[in-house]
């Protein structure tokens, strides 16, 4: 697939809005889950109750 | 404790049914899910936009093909290993198994959420219209809303018991959708198409436009494994802090 020039490629052939709409929603939520799952990981390694007797 | 024993090669599997031994096993495999996800997307991507030709009746509007078709694909699969595993961890009693569900929750609904997003954009172009109520269009929806009501229904509830088997049982009854959704453009008359793609016949696409959305798919396997390993240990840490193994890891 021959585009001839970055210009047509995001023109999509005049369906610019909507394939990148469609491609940057997902890109956005596969960032922003990885990202949410940080953050609860990091929440609840906070939320760990001290130990109550010292590692031997 | 007595626990009955599945041995399956020599192996026992309930070994890996306790949240203690799975912990550190889905941590050593969690980058190689990831890294690997992301190369089947890139080249899943070099396909679909570099290789593929245009498509002689949609034009170029017809490469959202490459996600939308995965997500859908991937949110039916999704609700049915939940079902899968709720069933499993009704019929054994294995936490880890309900863990496993309520971990792969959000991102089933994530999944949803883009087929019928990426629809949408694909619809306005093809048929003139964002939204139509057709059995489509309408099934995938209230899986969307299945996996809503899973996830308000676990939240609710303050005893992980309690939450695991109500839950369980969405899961379970929910089940019953997928079917639904995927028959739908055969059992009505849909404005959606039917499959491009099924176990019986052969493809009624280009070998490169099949070539991308596989790749996609794959990707989106294995990026849900990936991000499902990494809830199901977050899943863990915040059930099992009382106990001693966790600490002695992270404190």
């Amino acid at each position: 697939m021959n585009w001839g020039g970055w210009d047509n490629f995001w023109a999509m052939g005049g369906y610019g809005l909507f394939v990148w709409g469609s491609y940057g929603v997902t890109l956005l939520l596969l960032v922003l889950e990885p990202i949410a799952l940080r953050l609860r990981r990091a929440a609840a390694l906070r939320q760990l109750p001290p130990r109550r007797f010292p590692r031997e | 404790m007595n626990q009955p024993v599945l041995m399956t090669g020599g192996i026992n599997l309930f070994k890996y049914a306790s949240p203690q031994t799975f912990y550190p096993l889905a941590g050593r495999m969690l980058p190689w899910f990831g890294w690997t996800a992301a190369l089947f997307c890139l080249a899943g991507l070099y396909v679909g936009f570099f290789i593929a030709p245009t498509d002689h009746q949609q034009g170029e509007s017809y490469r959202i093909i490459f996600i939308h078709v995965p997500a859908a694909w991937m949110s039916m699969l999704i609700y049915v290993v939940m079902a899968f595993w709720a069933i499993i961890g009704l019929t054994f009693n294995t936490r880890l198994s309900h863990m496993m569900t309520s971990a792969l929750a959000p991102t089933g609904a994530l999944f949803t959420f883009i087929a019928l997003w990426t629809g949408a954009l694909w619809g306005k172009p093809t048929w003139g219209t964002w939204w139509v109520w057709d059995a489509r269009l309408t099934s995938e929806l209230i899986l969307l809303f299945l996996y809503f009501g899973f996830m308000a229904l676990q939240a609710g509830i303050d005893d992980p018991r309690r939450a695991d088997r109500a839950g369980a049982v969405i899961a379970i009854v929910g089940v019953i959708n997928v079917p639904i959704i995927y028959f739908s453009v055969k059992w009505w008359n849909t404005l959606h198409q039917g499959a491009s793609v099924s176990l019986t016949k052969a493809p009624t696409m280009a070998t490169t436009m099949l070539t991308g959305m596989m790749l996609m798919s794959i990707a989106a396997w294995l990026y849900t494994i990936a991000v499902g390993l990494h809830r199901v240990r977050s899943i863990i840490i915040e059930r099992e802090r009382q106990a001693d193994w966790i600490k002695d890891m992270h404190t």
